[in-house]
């Protein structure tokens, strides 16, 4: 029996979820796309500000990181961020590895950890007291994978990601707070408008 | 001269067999990003898909992910195939009621069919009976392929519906077609 890992002794701050997605959306220039996973982590992409380049998942959980690295690959030229949760990724680990493989340079994934099941009444994950998802991508053959030891680290990491020569992932330890908005559920609208962002459609 | 028929008529052989219709229909259609959980009966076209320049293909871990995949290439501007074998279908129910129907994104499917005409693996032959009503339960268009004559239309006509109508469709591959998989060990 693996004993909980003390939170105390993790050098990583607590941060909170709408905070940092709010300051990832403020640093975002160049009509990047942006793919919320299921829940709190779409709804505080919504309420951030909508943006035509922001895809928000209402259902199939576990998939944020494979619907970004099929953008990523459709479009080598923008840069693609995913915003998962740590319940989300654990239903799809294998996913690190076919990301790791293909290697895109334009895809920069961020990790949302509170170690609960927020929604559904905060029950803690598999995960939460025994595994460590950062260490898990990097054994994926994900290497640009880390912690954010807080808000400043969570931001020159992004930025790092711009540059870098293949695929990176970001930790970030999060509070137990729920989503700050509610996205609308339409998705074809969602998906007509993401297409629009993308420069895959034209209006009618 | 004789070998240069030889030639021509192995490639017509290869052009004419189930996968070599997959292939050249996919490519006709512009369906270049073909994400796959193997199959024994899929080897041929998935050996041949990777030796194609113009497809990208790749393994997955989960079939669910793979159709993640073609969902963001699709919206991305990128068409894309997923092919996966009979009990790979039985973990979509959740991607495509969630995902492909309600988003309206025309995810393709070729599914090679275990569990019938010869199974040998009981477990197979049962997960096989909950593809049609699935496939039912949610009204996606779909066709099984039995015969060589008819199956470039069926493919054709199948990708060019899905991509107009913004629909998911699943195409099974009878064992009449492939000749499936027989027990041999």
């Amino acid at each position: 029996m693996n004993t909980p890992t003390k939170t105390t002794t993790r050098n990583t701050k607590v941060m909170n979820r709408f905070d940092l997605t709010s300051r990832l959306v403020a640093r975002l220039k160049d009509e990047e796309a942006v793919v919320g996973g299921i829940g709190n982590t779409n709804f505080d992409l919504w309420a951030a500000g909508h943006r035509p380049q922001n895809f928000y998942m209402l259902g199939s959980m576990g998939l944020a990181f494979p619907i970004a690295l099929g953008v990523a690959l459709a479009q080598p030229k923008r840069r693609v961020f995913a915003l998962e949760g740590d319940g989300s990724l654990l239903m799809q680990l294998g996913s690190l590895s076919t990301i790791a493989t293909l290697a895109p340079k334009n895809l920069t994934m961020v990790v949302m950890d509170n170690g609960i099941y927020q929604i559904t009444g905060a029950q803690p994950t598999p995960a939460a007291a025994a595994s460590d998802l950062v260490a898990i991508a990097v054994a994926s053959g994900l290497p640009n994978s880390s912690w954010a030891a807080d808000e400043d680290d969570f931001e020159r990491l992004i930025d790092q990601s711009l540059a870098s020569e293949g695929p990176t992932l970001i930790g970030v330890r999060i509070d137990d707070k729920p989503g700050t908005g509610t996205t609308r559920r339409d998705p074809v609208q969602i998906r007509e408008r993401f297409m629009l962002g993308l420069g895959v459609r034209q209006p009618l | 001269m004789a070998l240069a028929e030889d030639e021509s008529s192995l490639k017509t052989a290869a052009e004419k067999s189930w996968h070599g219709i997959v292939l050249q229909t996919l490519k006709r259609n512009e369906v270049r990003l073909v994400p796959y959980v193997p199959d024994r009966v899929l080897t041929p076209l998935i050996k041949n898909l990777h030796a194609d320049p113009f497809f990208t293909t790749f393994p997955t871990a989960r079939e669910e992910e793979a159709v993640g995949i073609v969902s963001g290439a699709w919206m991305g501007g990128v068409r894309g195939a997923v092919l996966m074998q009979t009990s790979g279908f039985a973990t979509l129910a959740n991607v495509l009621a969630s995902l492909a129907i309600p988003y309206q994104i025309p995810v393709i499917m070729f599914v090679s069919e275990r569990g019938t005409l010869g199974e040998f693996n009981y477990g197979q032959a049962l997960v096989c009976r909950t593809m049609r009503p699935v496939l039912d339960s949610l009204a996606m268009e779909h066709h099984t392929a039995t015969r060589l004559d008819e199956f470039e239309f069926i493919v054709d006509r199948s990708i060019k519906q899905a991509v107009t109508t913004q629909a998911p469709v699943a195409l099974i591959l009878s064992p009449l077609l492939t000749g499936g998989k027989v027990f041999d060990k």
